[in-house]
């Protein structure tokens, strides 16, 4: 009855797929679209198969669009992604999202996989005037750290919840925001990770005097 | 043991073959659970005592009663129910002079964070089975007396879709609760392939949280925006054909100062010019922690006084249970909640 573009599904061959870190998978297929770094695309693994929504990881110009994800052993997409392997066909929508990078300042919040749009912003040229943010349970789940690393230097926060290491805040990013003195409320903050993660973090920095109008959320739907 | 309670004719029915029972004891089934009263397998009377052994060894009737009750001054009460995976959801029920509603939860939390939510303060938890969503009703002391349903409670009902279209198939159909599906409202904030699924195999009523007009304002109050935009939401509600009977309708809570301006009613009667419609004008009930205020009542009645001016019909919704946090919005089990270990 009624036609909706988000409907529309077209076949990829992965070129690529990869377990980067235990349970954490990042799968690649060459890129046939332009989007905007921090843009998602809808992914199923049949043409009219249940379908999830995924940042796309990749830049912009990259030749191949890549996502990362993490497996949810109860669910029904990721357990059976994991197991595909380069040559197989998955199903992606066109991409779609306003959570788009800019060039102004900015401080880049991220839990977990939440990284993958701003990984795109990085590799889309848009890394200038950023600081990042990054939560993770354990060590080996600071993905791209060293280009993170290579281009924000000092700016590049990673705050680990389950290990300690050197020059890493032990604790989960809402612990390091409270435990911040102040943060600047002229700048715009954006969030990505779950909705817990969110929400939790938005009000820390509401509390610490950021305008509401300054936080942009992306939540894994 | 798994529920019976929950199920449609059909699974029933295949429950009943696979315990080599006759094809007909689904319907048997589905007559016991939605339309008599009773507690047990055992009260099953036309089933043979073979039957109900049978299903009595893997299967329970299914319907739980809630384990707490909170009454306010205005009579709304708000009951609290365990779920399958030992979690928690909260249900208002608001009897009014005509009707008594009960605004029911779809997942144990929210995804979707929205800024003026308590619900989404505490994460997202789980989703209910159809079970569990239709408990809700059925287990209220006070069922026999309910007029209209609304799943309005906690959660994004059309982000466990399957599920809901599941209980509304029980609530609706003949061998089910047989209730109409006029009578039943679902709420979403606008999730577009869902809604789309949801209008084609439901003839329940839709109403979308709209909030905002401009898209801008929209994403900062409510993260889904950045995905589903409400143009493309509006654009497909403008291309449905909703018939004579089905309703849509727009829920509008008035924030202090943010979107309760003239030039608010304005763009409202420009994107949603062409769509047969009410806007459901809602107070903001304040939550702990949020930047949002609700404005004076002055502010509220001249809102709508404008848009019906314009020809929108609008109703301002009463605020009811706010002493209980059983308003709208208000619904929160994040006292009940585990932590989570994830970093």
């Amino acid at each position: 009855m009624v036609t909706a573009h988000s409907h529309v599904v077209t076949p990829v061959t992965l070129s690529f797929s990869e377990e980067i870190s235990s349970g954490h998978y990042l799968v690649g297929f060459p890129r046939q679209f332009e989007f905007r770094a921090g843009q998602v695309i809808g992914v199923s693994l049949q043409e009219d198969g249940p379908r999830r929504l995924y940042s796309i990881c990749s830049g912009e110009k990259d030749p191949e669009v890549w996502i990362l994800y993490n497996v949810i052993e109860e669910g029904y997409l990721t357990p059976r992604m994991s197991n595909l392997e380069r040559g197989e066909t998955i199903w992606i929508t066109e991409p779609r999202g306003s959570f788009t990078g800019s060039r102004e300042p900015a401080v880049w919040i991220a839990a977990g996989t939440g990284i993958a749009p701003f990984y795109s912003m990085l590799r889309s040229g848009l890394s200038g005037e950023k600081t990042l943010i990054h939560g993770s349970r354990y060590l080996e789940q600071f993905f791209f750290y060293d280009e993170f690393a290579a281009s924000l230097g000092p700016d590049y926060i990673r705050c680990c919840s389950a290990e300690d290491d050197d020059h890493v805040y032990h604790g989960r990013v809402t612990q390091y925001l409270s435990d911040l003195g102040s943060v600047d409320p002229a700048l715009i903050y954006y969030l990505c990770g779950s909705a817990q993660m969110v929400v939790d973090t938005r009000d820390l920095l509401i509390e610490k005097g950021i305008s509401f109008d300054h936080i942009i959320s992306e939540i894994y739907f | 043991m798994e529920p019976l309670f929950g199920k449609t004719q059909d699974e029933l029915t295949q429950i009943a073959l696979a315990l080599n029972l006759p094809p007909y004891t689904g319907r048997q089934l589905a007559e016991w659970i939605y339309k008599k009263e009773i507690s047990s397998i055992e009260e099953m009377t036309n089933l043979s005592r073979k039957a109900r052994s049978l299903l009595s060894n893997s299967y329970r009737l299914g319907w739980l009663p809630p384990t707490n009750v909170q009454t306010s001054s205005d009579g709304t009460k708000k009951y609290l129910f365990s779920t399958q995976q030992a979690k928690y959801v909260e249900t208002a029920f608001i009897p009014e002079k005509n009707r008594n509603t009960v605004c029911l939860s779809t997942q144990v939390g929210c995804k979707m964070g929205c800024l003026f939510c308590m619900t989404g303060k505490q994460g997202f938890q789980g989703n209910l089975s159809a079970g569990e969503i239709l408990n809700q009703y059925r287990s209220l002391p006070e069922w026999k007396s309910l007029t209209n349903i609304v799943y309005m409670g906690m959660g994004e009902p059309l982000d466990n879709l399957d599920e809901v279209l599941k209980s509304l198939e029980i609530f609706t159909a003949e061998w089910g609760f047989a209730l109409s599906p006029r009578r039943i409202t679902v709420s979403t904030i606008g999730i577009t392939p869902a809604m789309i699924e949801f209008l084609d195999r439901s003839e329940a009523h839709l109403a979308v949280s709209l909030h905002t007009p401009f898209d801008e304002e929209r994403q900062k109050l409510m993260p889904i925006q950045q995905i589903y935009p409400l143009t493309e939401v509006l654009g497909q509600i403008r291309s449905w054909d909703f018939g004579r009977q089905r309703r849509v309708s727009f829920e509008y809570i008035l924030f202090r100062g943010l979107n309760d301006s003239p030039g608010h009613v304005k763009e409202l009667a420009r994107i949603l010019n062409g769509i047969r419609c009410r806007i459901n004008l809602i107070r903001f009930h304040p939550i702990p922690g949020t930047p949002l205020e609700s404005p004076d009542e002055n502010t509220i009645q001249a809102f709508k006084a404008q848009l019906v001016r314009k020809g929108i019909t609008t109703t301002i919704r009463a605020s009811r249970g706010q002493d209980i946090y059983a308003a709208c919005g208000l619904l929160s089990t994040k006292q009940l909640v585990q932590p989570d270990r994830d970093g």
